[in-house]
């Protein structure tokens, strides 16, 4: 007798408990960030997990979203890939399926970018990469047509190869150039592909291509080979955890061409690791903080008085996917999954810290200017935009 | 002419810490037939220890390097100690795969404390000498002879002390040895802390070479070293200098003379063949099975 009284209380107290937290599950808006906090680029995945939380911060403060006439407070679960493909799969089911979130921000790189998409794509969730440049991440793989819920807040790397090329052409006229890059991986791999196609069409010379596997350390055969082919500019389109290590080697065995990378460089990292070495480097990437539009020079603000260090083009770019998260959301008017994903799709235009933003219809990928950066006295410094 | 010889200097080097770190496989396989998978960790461990040494305490060189021979040693006892002497006389396949998990231990661990490659900072001058139109760095030329040095002393430790001619000993049988007076427990530890140390002492050379380090830098390099021995003939010291610098020349020249894809690819290709035709390696002698 005891005992089912006992059970009828609990079952009581239960019921109280489940239906306060479905009540709760109601009013927010669920958002994943699945980012790179540790593995071999953590300084990527902790400037995307700070803006992430900034940028959900500065919603709540001002009293959540506003979704027909109610409030709703922004809820974030932040996930750790490990810098691994098959974890970043798991992270975004994870965040699906358990955490029943309705949007997810991240992966940043693009081999981690392209598990994650599968995942949301199959599972019709919104899914945004801030910083993943390769085509292929919002790409189909077996139709090669759009993917219907992978967007992105970067340009591609078409247009950055491209641009790579025609600023080693025209601003440092040259003709000759070597590349060396990471054949493991898609975005290395792609950027320097396309590299070497708009740089051989529009009249140069790839004298050297070489290639090494990631977490190689030592480039000294390759870059013997690059010396030998005597190119007048090295591409270096790898991750800011490798490039002091290839320019370094580069320095010991005597070359002294002009070095230029791509948007993987720009890391507050790749500063601290490379020293003087990297002086006098370009490579292209999203935005120059130090010339800044008024929308970035405010996000450039809060950010340094939150975290006390210059944001970084990951940091903005996954402001800039959570902007037009929100644009999305409160057009959409509801929060739902499906909905947040057509009012995102119809999003043409949006003004962001890393500059504007065009989409075309039924495209993920935004069509945006490219600025070129020098690394002067141990900053990045803006040297030229390019645009599309 | 010149660019053969850059791309020699360029194998001695990456040949000379294969060599190193694969003395370290070989001494604890010729002495407890047991393939220390966690070598190349501990090898990752040293230099890490050298990033401490140099940045938090600002020591120079000499002293960085002992610290991370020392430490590195210690923690080799340590492991020995802990997860291989209970299982000396189990199957030797558990030892294997708790040297696997001491590994994967060793990395998380690192990985726990901060996730970040660091840097090392430059412990000594480098210049750059160009002779024949071959660069030479100091700091290459130093790696060569200190590599070379450690591995000479260590083949004048195994061959003429008294330590030494119990490590023979042991590796010859170990049944009797103990039965002779020679504190076995003692000698397995000390082959564990020189072996150990030279991981170490090759992590320190590594890092200043390659001065961006991570948690994960013991495994490609382990496993290289690992093969370095075996080809070498695994349980043989000179035997896995003499591997580690064919495949440091192998990894190199593919890379000299075929598109750099095929490094990896054609290095092991002809270890395998290498195997195929002599299983025991290049100085190894065959063991016969006893049924």
């Amino acid at each position: 007798m005891k005992k089912a009284f006992l059970f009828v209380v609990l079952c009581m107290v239960a019921s109280v408990f489940l239906t306060a937290c479905s009540g709760e599950k109601g009013s927010t808006v669920r958002i994943g960030v699945i980012a790179e906090l540790t593995g071999d680029m953590p300084a990527v995945g902790e400037s995307c997990k700070k803006a992430a939380e900034m940028a959900v911060q500065e919603v709540n403060n001002a009293g959540g979203l506003d979704i027909d006439n109610k409030k709703y407070k922004v809820e974030l679960f932040v996930e750790d890939n490990a810098g691994k493909a098959d974890q970043s799969a798991s992270a975004a089911q994870k965040l699906i399926t358990q955490k029943k979130v309705h949007a997810i921000i991240g992966p940043n790189a693009t081999r981690y970018a392209i598990p994650a998409s599968e995942i949301a794509e199959s599972s019709k969730v919104v899914l945004i990469s801030p910083w993943s440049t390769n085509p292929k991440t919002t790409l189909d793989a077996k139709t090669n047509a759009p993917k219907k819920y992978v967007f992105r807040a970067c340009f591609i790397d078409p247009f950055q190869g491209r641009v790579v090329a025609k600023f080693a052409m025209e601003s440092l006229k040259v003709k000759k150039a070597a590349v060396l890059y990471d054949v493991a991986s898609d975005y290395n791999k792609g950027i320097a592909e396309f590299f070497k196609e708009t740089f051989e069409q529009s009249g140069g010379k790839v004298v050297a291509f070489e290639t090494y596997t990631t977490n190689d350390k030592d480039f000294s055969g390759q870059l013997t080979k690059i010396k030998k082919a005597s190119p007048d500019i090295i591409f270096l389109p790898n991750y800011y955890s490798e490039i002091p290590l290839q320019i370094q080697q580069a320095k010991r065995l005597g070359i002294e061409v002009p070095i230029v990378g791509s948007d993987s460089w720009g890391s507050q990292e790749l500063l601290k690791l490379c020293g003087k070495d990297c002086e006098g480097c370009y490579f292209s990437t999203h935005y120059a903080a130090d010339a800044a539009t008024p929308v970035a020079a405010k996000f450039i603000e809060a950010f340094k008085t939150k975290y006390g260090v210059m944001p970084d083009d990951v940091a903005a770019l996954t402001y800039d996917s959570f902007g037009l998260l929100w644009q999305a959301i409160k057009g959409a008017n509801r929060v739902d999954r499906q909905a947040v994903r057509d009012a995102l799709a119809g999003i043409l235009k949006y003004e962001g810290v890393t500059g504007n933003m065009q989409f075309k219809e039924g495209s993920g990928d935004p069509v945006k200017s490219a600025v070129i950066l020098r690394i002067k006295d141990g900053k990045f410094v803006y040297f030229v935009s390019a645009n599309p | 002419m010149s660019y053969v010889l850059q791309q020699l200097m360029n194998a001695f080097q990456l040949g000379s810490i294969y060599a190193l770190i694969a003395l370290g496989y070989t001494m604890v396989y010729g002495i407890l037939t047991m393939i220390n998978f966690a070598h190349g960790d501990l090898f990752m461990v040293g230099a890490f220890l050298c990033f401490v040494a140099a940045v938090f305490l600002k020591l120079s060189f000499v002293p960085v390097m002992l610290i991370s021979m020392f430490g590195v040693a210690l923690l080799g006892v340590v492991i020995e100690r802990l997860a291989y002497k209970p299982l000396r006389q189990a199957p030797r396949v558990s030892a294997i795969i708790t040297a696997l998990g001491v590994g994967l231990f060793l990395e998380n661990f690192t990985l726990a404390l901060n996730p970040y490659p660091k840097q090392i900072p430059q412990l000594m001058s480098n210049t750059t000498w160009t002779i024949l139109g071959v660069s030479i760095s100091s700091l290459q030329a130093f790696i060569i002879v200190l590599s070379l040095l450690l591995m000479l002393i260590l083949d004048l430790i195994v061959r003429k002390t008294m330590v030494g001619m119990a490590m023979r000993a042991i590796s010859w049988d170990k049944a009797t040895v103990p039965l002779m007076g020679v504190p076995m427990n003692l000698i397995i530890s000390v082959t564990f802390a020189i072996g150990a140390s030279l991981g170490g002492a090759a992590g320190v050379m590594y890092g200043l070479a390659y001065p961006v380090i991570d948690p994960y830098m013991g495994i490609m390099v382990g496993w290289k070293a690992f093969i370095s021995a075996v080809v070498g003939g695994i349980g043989n010291i000179r035997g896995a200098m003499i591997g580690g610098y064919i495949l440091g020349m192998v990894e190199i020249l593919v890379v000299a003379f075929f598109p750099s894809t095929y490094r990896d690819f054609v290095a092991f290709a002809l270890l395998i063949v290498l195997l195929i035709f002599r299983p025991y390696g290049i100085l190894g002698k065959p063991q016969p099975q006893k049924v």
